[in-house]
């Protein structure tokens, strides 16, 4: 299941206005793609182009995976609101996967995934009931229930404090690792730490922005890191 | 329960004062008087009258969310079936009484179908503007994991409509009495609102008061009672 490349090629519209493009976004198999730009850009059109979602654009191009089988049912994502439902306890939304698609829900697997984003002690309890921290763990291990080989995360770190933040993208990671993983992102600094690629889009297209040296995911203050992170601030201010 | 003291003071200071006849409108005391004298009569009318309440609350709801389930799945329904949805409420259900009673009889039926019908709208309607205003983020991630419709719609969008449900539903509690005792006046033998006009006929103004107190006290029971089960429900949709 692992290894699937992605590539989105083409150009949008909205309502005969152009929105991006044409661009080239490739998701290397296995790796960390981080997709950077200012707001209204298209960066979530593109993440929902490889997830299927309506996209209220116009897109002409081409969605495809690197192995050439269809991507639908290949893909989980995770959106910067948590998107847990109130009326299920953290284990229902955990399986809700399964439960959607009328099937019997893996309950061991579930249980084992929640204790792997460190709430075991909280599987029974309502997502009211934590905090921003903690539901986004809820959604990291609903994610990966879904066991996907492509994973496309819009921002969800975004709303979390400095040290949660760090923190979850630390989990993210190291839970994520071996996926295609396309994480879309307003932050310099999240894209140089997790990014084994970074992509800066504009109307124009993307442009590939060079990596730091260490594979991710890069220590918050290593030197190299926060050069390109500087770098990256840098050249979206040139575009704004 | 002090306003229902002052209230009761002001009632009896006017008729003392006014010296008002008692057929024309009778004291608290008189009222507590026919109240008790007859209370076997009473309450066996108004146990044909609760009995057509709860018949008719129970009906309605359950065609009134079933509606809106039907019409919140197809969009062909909702285009068909809103404008004549509106259309019937520009009926006052209230002419469509003696057409019940005509073609029903004079029996119970008759009067839960019309509890029925003034429920109907305002159970289905807001039920139905619960179902569409589901959040975005719900069905994107429903649909990425492969949901089938009537999946999405069990597990997503009624359980996220139920606050809606509920607040029509407290609507209905205090309509459907409405419908029972406008059925019991056009045409019936047994019920409080039969017992009232026959009362009223006789110029037992204090029997009829009495009946009519019953009714109002039935009537915030029951709106009390359902508010409960429906806050419960709105509790349940938010997690506790």
């Amino acid at each position: 299941m692992r290894g699937i490349g992605v590539e989105v090629a083409g150009h949008a519209e909205i309502e005969s206005a152009p929105l991006f493009g044409p661009l080239d976004v490739i998701l290397a198999p296995g790796e960390w793609t981080c997709l950077l730009g200012p707001s209204g850009v298209g960066k979530s059109t593109v993440l929902r182009l490889i997830a299927g979602l309506p996209t209220g654009a116009d897109f002409a191009g081409t969605v495809a995976a690197s192995d050439g089988a269809p991507l639908a049912g290949r893909v989980a994502f995770m959106a910067q609101s948590d998107l847990l439902f109130p009326w299920l306890d953290v284990t229902g939304n955990v399986v809700l996967g399964a439960r959607l698609r009328g099937a019997k829900p893996d309950l061991a697997r579930a249980a084992a995934l929640i204790d792997r984003v460190g709430l075991g002690a909280h599987a029974h309890k309502h997502p009211r009931r934590l905090s921003g921290g903690e539901r986004q763990r809820v959604a990291l291990a609903r994610t990966l229930m879904e066991d996907r080989p492509v994973i496309l995360l819009d921002e969800p770190f975004s709303a979390l404090d400095a040290k949660t933040r760090a923190e979850m993208q630390e989990l993210a990671a190291e839970l994520l690792a071996g996926r295609t993983v396309l994480l879309v992102t307003h932050d310099p600094g999240e894209a140089a730490r997790l990014g084994h690629a970074i992509l800066v889009m504009t109307r124009e297209g993307v442009s590939p922005a060079e990596t730091p040296p260490a594979p991710p995911i890069r220590p918050v203050d290593d030197p190299a890191t926060l050069a390109a992170q500087g770098r990256l601030y840098a050249m979206l201010r040139e575009i704004a | 329960m002090l306003a229902a003291l002052i209230g009761l003071a002001l009632w009896q200071a006017v008729v003392s004062l006014a010296g008002t006849p008692p057929f024309i409108l009778p004291g608290p005391a008189r009222v507590a008087v026919a109240l008790w004298v007859n209370r076997a009569l009473i309450a066996s009318h108004a146990l044909t009258t609760i009995t057509e309440v709860l018949l008719g609350l129970a009906l309605g709801t359950l065609l009134g969310a079933a509606t809106a389930v039907g019409l919140a799945a197809s969009p062909l329904a909702r285009s068909l079936a809103r404008p004549a949805l509106v259309f019937s409420q520009a009926v006052p259900v209230f002419a469509l009484a003696p057409l019940l009673t005509l073609w029903l009889g004079y029996g119970l039926t008759a009067k839960v179908v019309m509890a029925v019908l003034i429920i109907f709208f305002p159970v289905t309607s807001a039920f139905l503007d619960g179902l569409m205003a589901t959040p975005a983020g719900y069905l994107d991630l429903a649909r990425c994991m492969g949901a089938t419709p009537a999946g999405i719609m069990r597990r997503v969008r009624i359980p996220a409509a139920l606050p809606s449900l509920a607040s029509g539903l407290r609507l209905a509690a205090v309509y459907a009495p409405i419908g029972a005792v406008i059925g019991e006046w056009v045409g019936s033998s047994r019920g409080l609102g039969y017992l009232m006009l026959l009362a009223n006929g006789r110029a037992k103004t204090d029997l009829m008061f009495a009946a009519l107190l019953v009714l109002a006290v039935f009537t915030v029971a029951l709106h009390a009672a359902v508010d409960r089960a429906a806050r419960r429900l709105g509790e349940e949709a938010r997690g506790g």
